[in-house]
């Protein structure tokens, strides 16, 4: 595991509490997990993500990430519909473990845009691993 | 440290059984036919099965060498929390495998097996007394079965009083199977963390028990091996909403005869006659989940039950508000005979004195070893103790390689990753099957890998070293799983 100088951080992403990032790009936000998060979890081994279409209230469940140690629900930082999922983590879900800021999980379009800005700046994410 | 299995000359390898035999080796002779052949639909005609081609011994020579690489409760230590792999007395097997009852065929007629009614009505008598539930159904096969036994009581009450109600509250500590079971009944599950001590508060369950809900699963003791002190007003809490209690008595090798979960006020609770009453179990063999119900909610019991005709006993059917069969005939009945036997071998003062002894074997191993390990939560434990990764993570050593190295000094590790509240868990539980010579040898070692992990991480990295394989690419194995010989 991780100590904490050496876990990895995006400047750019707002982050929740339950160690989701999210990334802005025009009208959609994509979403994925921390390194903290990944390294918590250990050797990912499966990801199970919704359909596209479904659409999820803020901190509704849209999907599991298995490892080696336990299952983990994720939860939408940011209500919104599915529009697309990352179709390379069926086959190779390590990505998630090896890029956890390059492997996106999904991409939504909010219902409300404003939440973005009720999620953790970087700064904010820092201090809460850091206890 | 001696004690540790060393690989040698006789621990012999041994090939998947497709990678031995040779093409038209038998096992038997099969005698010429004495009838006419007759051609097959050619629908049902082709390459056939890939078996390989075995003589006897090879088969018998195959398991025999793989059960010798065996570790089981009968070779020593089995400490994996929350799965009480207590020693099984032998006298229950053979009870069980006696021919009158194992060969006993589920279809005779009640007045040909009245002794197989009258063990049943024994055992429904027996787990009526040491959980204070008089409704007793000895069907479900298993603990998450029992479970499910039990939502779907939930629902029937619920729906007999034309209340309808949708949600159920779990703890953060209770059994991992409970949101499932509830989820499969239609229920949606509803977490609640539990408190700073690692108990689950009233007010917490207060906060959210409301009229839509049909009660709660509690697990007492829970997943941190801690007694859930705050039961009885929760219960009521629960209770005054117009919701039911759940127990899951997974845990109850803690408290036999020492708690009784009716006073509690638990409405509805399985045991598993696997952990706690003397039917080895880990290797998915059968199992039994018996539940047990109040007197009020004994109606909606699955059928048919035992229960006395006159001078003998006789499966009453006759239940309307039933939730209906769960098992096939009667459940497993070997595990019941075992259960039976054991209870009435122990007695109600032995089954306390055994529960006692697996609290203290457990607080014993708490206490010897909190200096080395960081306790998950420094307070009394119940059978099990659980003690987080904490300082492993200054010498980048996880759970996993601690776990690993034990195999190396002749142990079965620990549970460990769960509970999932406590970072990189290792989740104790003895049992009262070890005497004190036992638990100190372990505990000697466990202290003798910590200062490995201090001094010679390394050791712990690559462990294990002394077992017949070496680290497996677990990863690798959940990632691309070979599933064909």
């Amino acid at each position: 595991m991780k100590g904490f100088d050496a876990l990895l951080f995006g400047e750019e992403l707002r982050y929740s509490e339950d160690h989701e990032w999210v990334s802005t790009s025009g009208e959609t936000f994509q979403v994925g997990v921390s390194d903290y998060a990944q390294d918590q979890m250990g050797d990912i081994v499966y990801v199970e993500l919704p359909e596209v279409g479904q659409t999820f209230a803020k901190g509704e469940q849209f999907g599991t990430l298995e490892s080696v140690k336990a299952v983990s629900e994720l939860y939408l930082p940011v209500g919104g519909e599915i529009v697309s999922v990352n179709p390379a983590l069926a086959d190779s879900p390590e990505q998630i473990n090896s890029d956890p800021y390059g492997s996106w999980l999904v991409t939504i379009k909010p219902s409300d845009p404003e939440e973005l800005e009720r999620l953790l700046s970087v700064a904010a994410y820092r201090q809460l691993l850091q206890g | 440290m001696s004690g540790t299995v060393e690989a040698n000359g006789m621990i012999q390898e041994e090939p998947l059984l497709w990678e031995k035999g040779s093409r038209g080796r038998q096992g038997m002779s099969i005698p010429a036919a004495d009838v006419p052949p007759v051609e097959l639909p050619a629908e049902l005609c082709g390459a056939g099965p890939d078996f390989p081609d075995l003589s006897e011994v090879d088969v018998v020579r195959h398991y025999t060498r793989l059960s010798a690489w065996n570790y089981g409760v009968d070779s020593g230590l089995y400490p994996l929390g929350s799965c009480t792999m207590k020693y099984n007395p032998k006298i229950n097997e053979r009870l069980a495998a006696t021919p009158e009852l194992a060969a006993a065929h589920p279809l005779l007629a009640d007045s040909e097996v009245q002794g197989c009614l009258e063990l049943m009505y024994g055992l429904q008598e027996g787990l009526a007394a040491i959980t204070g539930l008089p409704g007793v159904s000895l069907q479900p096969a298993a603990g998450a079965q029992g479970e499910l036994t039990g939502m779907l009581i939930f629902a029937a009450w619920h729906r007999s009083r034309g209340s309808r109600r949708n949600k159920i509250l779990i703890p953060d500590t209770a059994h991992g199977t409970n949101p499932a079971s509830a989820a499969l009944c239609g229920f949606r599950p509803v977490p609640i963390a539990s408190g700073p001590d690692g108990i689950l508060t009233t007010e917490a369950v207060a906060a959210v028990m409301d009229d839509e809900t049909v009660g709660i699963m509690i697990t007492n003791p829970n997943t941190l091996g801690l007694f859930e002190t705050n039961i009885r007003e929760i219960a009521e809490v629960v209770h005054a909403r117009g919701g039911l209690v759940y127990g899951d008595g997974a845990n109850m090798n803690a408290v036999m005869g020492v708690v009784n979960p009716a006073l509690c006020g638990v409405d509805v609770m399985h045991l598993n006659l696997h952990k706690t009453f003397s039917t080895p179990h880990g290797g998915g063999g059968p199992g039994a989940g018996p539940v047990c119900v109040t007197a009020e909610l004994s109606r909606f019991l699955p059928v048919p039950r035992v229960v006395r005709a006159g001078n003998g006993y006789r499966l009453d059917e006759d239940c309307p508000d039933s939730v209906g069969r769960v098992h096939a005939f009667h459940g497993n009945f070997s595990v019941l005979v075992r259960a039976y036997g054991y209870v009435l071998s122990m007695g109600a003062a032995f089954l306390k004195r055994a529960s006692q002894l697996a609290v203290l074997n457990a607080a014993y191993l708490k206490e010897s070893l909190k200096e080395s390990l960081p306790l998950a939560y420094p307070r009394p434990c119940m059978h099990e103790c659980v003690f987080s990764d904490g300082w492993l993570h200054e010498h980048n050593i996880t759970t996993l390689d601690l776990a690993k190295r034990l195999i190396d000094y002749g142990y079965h590790p620990p549970t460990i990753y769960f509970p999932l509240v406590v970072p990189g868990a290792i989740m104790i539980e003895p049992t009262e099957t070890e005497s004190q010579q036992d638990l100190d040898r372990f505990i000697a070692v466990l202290k003798q890998i910590v200062a490995e992990a201090r001094n010679n991480p390394e050791l712990l990295r690559q462990a294990p070293t002394r077992a017949k394989l070496g680290r497996l690419d677990e990863t690798r194995a959940a990632r691309q799983p070979c599933l064909c010989g």
